[in-house]
């Protein structure tokens, strides 16, 4: 019965944030566009699913993994799991490889439940007549959230300066994109807005706060953001270099054959 | 039954692409941790729902939110009325983002870390007025990036040069900002890609790029998301230097 009422509640919700949407849709369809939707009913049936599935989506979400990641990255970075006997010693960085290791699992895991980039990876392959993989593009999307995890929590653990990071992430995008073949570029460009979403976003603000909260001379509110823009930047340079290493792959082929 | 077929494959489907998350869990739980799951039934009970959560998502998606994007795509295309398509990109954009929860508590976060830092009266009217102009910002940012995104779409444009642009104005905006608000910003840019926009999003902009003569789908026809996570880590730093 609470399960139920927290469904009803969570589903109202759900309904809520997207009605500005579906106000903007209705009122350019039937005022600008002026045509009937093509399929109405399978269209409200679709979109019937789309609000049902992310409800399910989020309660699941709420009700086992986010409560259980917190947990688990509060365990994670107390002093008596790092065998910490003295507290002058908790700022040295190697002492949190197994935080590291768990943020780039965590990282490439959830990147891989991640519905909006299984919709744009779907898409992609359609697109391209099967020449990019769905599976490829993901699993590179993870490796690039997975570095960024295990580099953002090294930054909270070393209380660096998040600008030099995301200065230097930039560089290597903006020298990539001359290199990487034009094909992928536009794609490359969106993944990193699309992995940080639903799945990703609260388990690892909540592995980036703990931390900043555990660590001595960590302020949650200064220190705990950064994770996100790191996890938004990595994909798209993993991305690209996945792109350049395919294409330099099929010309080495290539020259061999002839 | 087709239909009936094709959701047990999406359910299977499902169970893979959570099944990552679940070895995550377990190992570092049992093996590094060395602690027991804390609530077994709800764990079960939760991932059951993820799964079908997904499935159902997945289900709508080919039946609606992809279609939709891409058959308004192509009547705009066919109007070949380029102010009526920038007002619905515009729209679309603010409206994704104006309810977003995720922008809420971030334009939330931002005012009391003003508050606390004495950048406005720490009261809750000023902060809440404070989180409310922000929210606007970002919001406007995202429709403001749409329509660069399909106005570039139409021209044809290359993408790179508007990234290396935005990358150039943050580099040279982010000494300036005030160090508080420089986390947020960069991490606001993730905020409006939510995981309905992302789907109707792509599809306009795939769509777009197929109507118009001349445009590749892959080339032209991504892009969209990549200025959506941009502008508003601008607008979040120029309205912390501004304010």
């Amino acid at each position: 019965m609470q399960w139920f009422e927290q469904f009803l509640a969570a589903f109202l919700e759900t309904g809520r944030n997207v009605m500005p949407i579906v106000i903007v849709i209705i009122f350019f369809q039937l005022l600008v566009i002026r045509k009937p939707l093509p399929h109405p009913g399978r269209t409200l049936l679709g979109f019937m699913n789309i609000l049902i599935g992310i409800t399910f989506f989020l309660d699941g979400l709420n009700i086992a993994l986010f409560p259980l990641g917190e947990l688990m990255a509060k365990q994670l970075s107390t002093p008596e799991f790092l065998n910490l006997s003295d507290n002058s010693e908790t700022t040295d960085w190697q002492h949190y490889m197994w935080v590291y290791l768990f943020g780039a699992c965590i990282g490439a895991a959830t990147t891989l439940a991640e519905p909006s980039l299984l919709a744009v990876a779907i898409k992609a392959e359609e697109i391209s007549s099967k020449s990019i993989n769905a599976w490829g593009l993901r699993i590179a999307v993870a490796l690039g959230v997975a570095i960024a995890i295990a580099l953002g929590t090294f930054r909270i653990v070393t209380g660096t300066q998040l600008y030099y990071y995301v200065i230097a992430a930039y560089a290597i995008i903006a020298i990539q994109t001359v290199f990487a073949p034009k094909l992928m570029i536009g794609l490359a460009l969106d993944v990193g807005g699309v992995t940080t979403s639903t799945v990703t976003v609260p388990i690892v603000t909540a592995l980036g706060l703990s931390l900043a909260t555990t660590l001595q001379g960590r302020d949650p509110l200064l220190d705990g953001f950064g994770l996100i823009s790191l996890a938004m930047l990595l994909p798209c340079i993993s991305v690209l270099a996945y792109a350049q290493l395919a294409e330099w792959l099929s010309k080495k082929r290539n020259l061999n054959h002839t | 039954m087709p239909s009936i077929k094709r959701f047990f494959k999406l359910i299977v489907n499902s169970c893979f692409d959570l099944l990552p998350i679940l070895v995550v869990v377990l190992v570092f739980q049992l093996l590094v941790i060395q602690q027991p799951i804390p609530n077994v039934a709800d764990l079960i009970a939760g991932c059951l729902f993820v799964v079908l959560g997904l499935t159902f998502f997945m289900l709508g998606l080919e039946q609606s939110l992809f279609p939709i994007g891409e058959s308004m795509a192509n009547a705009f295309a066919r109007k070949g009325s380029v102010f009526w398509l920038l007002l619905f990109a515009f729209c679309l954009g603010f409206g994704s983002a104006v309810a977003e929860p995720s922008l809420i508590a971030v334009a939330q976060k931002a005012a009391d870390i003003a508050g606390a830092a004495h950048f406005i009266e720490n009261n809750l009217e000023a902060k809440s007025y404070y989180a409310l102009t922000l929210r606007l910002t970002v919001a406007a940012a995202v429709g403001m990036a749409i329509v660069i995104g399909v106005l570039r779409i139409v021209i044809g444009w290359p993408l790179h040069y508007f990234i290396i642009g935005g990358y150039s104005i943050v580099t040279i905006l982010a000494p300036f900002a005030p160090a508080e608000i420089v986390g947020i910003a960069f991490d606001s840019g993730g905020v409006a890609t939510t995981t309905i926009t992302v789907p109707l999003v792509t599809a306009l902009g795939i769509g777009l790029a197929n109507s118009i003569k001349g445009r590749n789908p892959i080339t032209e026809g991504f892009g969209l998301i990549a200025f959506a996570s941009l502008l508003p880590t601008i607008c979040v730093m120029t309205f912390g230097i501004v304010t």
